[in-house]
């Protein structure tokens, strides 16, 4: 049966102009002078579905483009190319002000919780300002007692709603920046390594926060991460990304259990299992490509073991196997790896 | 209101100002000297700007404690008869008026134009720093004579006497915007890159609503300090000017128009009419500026001292 879709992204391409002023651009070679651009291409047409419900996972290195994808979706950059829908919805090209009704729906939890709190807000302002600016409605007693209700959920007495964020612990602002996201009631929420600043211990928490908000909420999370526990425990499909490109897709379970891509067999070679003898990681020749100077043909062909001339000169498409998941390799489609 | 205040004698603020000497002198000093100024119509002796209590007899008499001195006039009289101390309260009212209000026009347009300089950046940003740096490369002093004299030309002197404190606030504003402007964008270039920045766009808030009450609420503090040093310099500026024949008439004397027009006298005697003013220029200049040393030193937190 097919699932209701409540995000769906087509192909989305972002390059990030990094050449300058002009006089940055001048270039002198071989007797003539000419401007030359660079850019970081950090999406190169990705395309993703997700479903109502669901946590999504996106992992990757850092600089695979994973956290421009989510700040992409959001509106914070424009694509250069590309379409996204929400519910069916092109968001992709709108103004701001016919953005606004799609703001309340889609949120964002951030990676950096003593940088994502205005330092100078106390709580209740931060978690007031959004809801009183898209429901300006409300009376204050309404907004206070949400405010409250809110502050419970997420574990943060609320009795503290007048403290600045500085007086609190990084655990405890997470929880403050997750509430300031639920504030709106939304129904996606882009989460951009919501635990990888945090303690341990406390990771667990916000995790099991997050899982109880999307139970009780119905909520879709996209779930920017690189931690591959964190994915295989709560997420039902995962995309892998490299280098701007969506190199795997499919369940988590089958993707753990069985990856195909050259490089996700790889990564998932890094995860240590409990009771295992010896190193079995697949070692990797090389380093990551600067996206500013993309490899010709599978982003992948430099470091993969398995590449061939077709993958230096042919970009692979995502190709759908028997097990629901999506590959993006040519050694895969012609039964090689 | 009394937790308020019990917060705030708690703060690192508070306790670094008593433990500093400096800025509690300099605090009380300038406090004296505002209050005295500000309410120079109440304590003043005398009154400069009343023309028919002024007797040009009285003309340069000596401070009280040297020979032919006057009881009625404390610190001597200048070349109209005018009481010094009471001209130099009057005058500095007009110094302490101009610089504040200068540096409010200065801060205003530095604000807004370096909080659209940083936050959109690109061509704008490009095109209003190459403005300021034009701006920054003709001193104050230079474009306010400039102006000042299209001004005298055009109205008569008549009318800029009438209009002079307004105008010397507009020019010493327009002149030294830049500072702020500057300071104003490296703060707003550090902001905007933290997430709080994007997480107020993802809920919605327009540019203006996160340029205001977002990201100039935290750099307050560098906008803070410059301001201390800022009227500091307005004042000197005036001081400059009025010195130049170019500010405050000598009917409404500012603290430089009375240096300036002791000037003359220093050689012949009466030294009282330029001195006396001069210290008070130098006194509140002096702790206006150990004040803003101080706080940035309390502001900025990699300069604590040990």
């Amino acid at each position: 049966m097919q699932k209701e879709q409540i995000l769906e992204v087509q192909n989305v391409v972002k390059h990030f102009d990094i050449s300058g002023g002009i006089l940055d651009q001048l270039r002198f070679n071989k007797g003539k002078i000419y401007l030359e651009k660079k850019t970081v291409k950090a999406l190169n047409g990705v395309s993703l579905t997700i479903n109502k419900g669901e946590t999504f996972s996106v992992v990757g290195e850092s600089g695979c483009g994973k956290s421009t994808l989510g700040r992409t979706i959001l509106g914070l950059y424009p694509p250069n190319k590309g379409q996204i829908f929400f519910k069916g919805n092109r968001i992709d090209n709108l103004s701001p002000k016919k953005m606004l009704p799609f703001r309340t729906k889609m949120q964002m939890i951030f990676q950096d919780p003593y940088a994502s709190l205005n330092p100078r807000k106390t709580v209740r302002t931060t978690l007031e300002e959004p809801i009183r600016f898209h429901q300006p409605s409300l009376s204050k007693k309404e907004i206070k007692e949400k405010v409250e209700e809110i502050m419970a959920q997420v574990g943060v007495d609320p009795g503290w709603a007048d403290r600045y964020p500085h007086e609190f612990s990084g655990g405890q602002r997470q929880r403050i920046s997750i509430a300031r996201a639920l504030m709106v009631d939304p129904e996606f929420i882009v989460a951009d390594e919501p635990i990888s600043a945090l303690d341990v211990s406390i990771q667990a928490q916000i995790l099991n926060l997050l899982m109880e908000a999307q139970e009780k909420r119905n909520l879709s999370y996209l779930f920017i991460t690189h931690d591959l526990s964190v994915v295989e425990h709560i997420s039902s499909r995962v995309a892998v990304m490299y280098l701007g490109r969506i190199c795997e897709m499919g369940p988590t379970e089958n993707l753990f259990d069985s990856p195909r891509h050259p490089y996700t067999q790889a990564l998932l070679s890094a995860i240590p299992k409990l009771g295992e003898t010896g190193l079995k990681h697949i070692k990797l020749k090389g380093e990551v490509p600067t996206p500013i100077h993309l490899p010709s043909g599978c982003v992948f062909h430099l470091r993969c073991p398995h590449a061939n001339e077709r993958c230096k000169k042919e970009i692979p498409e995502l190709i759908t196997l028997d097990n629901q998941t999506q590959v993006a390799c040519h050694g895969v489609e012609e039964k090689r790896i | 209101m009394s937790t308020k205040w019990q917060q705030f004698k708690n703060s690192y603020f508070f306790h670094s100002f008593i433990h500093d000497k400096v800025a509690i002198v300099s605090f009380v000093v300038l406090v004296m000297l505002v209050v005295c100024s500000f309410s120079a119509p109440i304590i003043a002796p005398h009154d400069p700007y009343d023309t028919t209590t002024i007797d040009v007899l009285d003309a340069e008499t000596p401070p009280i404690w040297m020979e032919g001195g006057n009881p009625n006039f404390l610190l001597g009289t200048d070349a109209q008869g005018r009481d010094i101390l009471s001209t130099m309260l009057y005058g500095m009212r007009v110094s302490l008026l101009i610089g504040l209000g200068a540096v409010f026009l200065q801060a205003f347009l530095g604000v807004v134009i370096g909080l659209i300089a940083g936050y959109f950046g690109g061509k704008l940003d490009s095109l209003l720093m190459r403005l300021a740096d034009v701006q920054l490369s003709f001193s104050t002093l230079m474009v306010a004579i400039f102006i000042s004299a299209i001004f005298q030309a055009f109205f008569g002197i008549n009318k800029y006497e009438e209009l002079a404190v307004p105008f010397l606030i507009i020019v010493i504003g327009l002149a030294e915007w830049p500072q702020y402007a500057r300071t104003v964008r490296a703060s707003v270039l550090a902001e905007k890159k933290k997430e709080y920045v994007e997480a107020a766009k993802v809920i919605g808030f327009g540019s203006g609503r996160i340029m205001w009450k977002h990201i100039l609420p935290n750099t307050l503090s560098p906008i803070l300090v410059i301001s201390t040093i800022q009227v500091a310099n307005a004042i000197m500026s005036e001081a400059a000017l009025s010195f130049l024949g170019l500010g405050m008439p000598v009917t409404k004397p500012s603290l430089g128009s009375l240096i300036n027009s002791g000037f003359e006298y220093i050689f012949s005697g009466s030294w009282w009419i330029t001195i006396f003013p001069g210290i008070l220029l130098v006194i509140l200049i002096l702790v206006i500026n150990l004040l803003g040393d101080w706080l940035r030193d309390v502001l900025n937190p990699k300069l604590y001292k040990g």
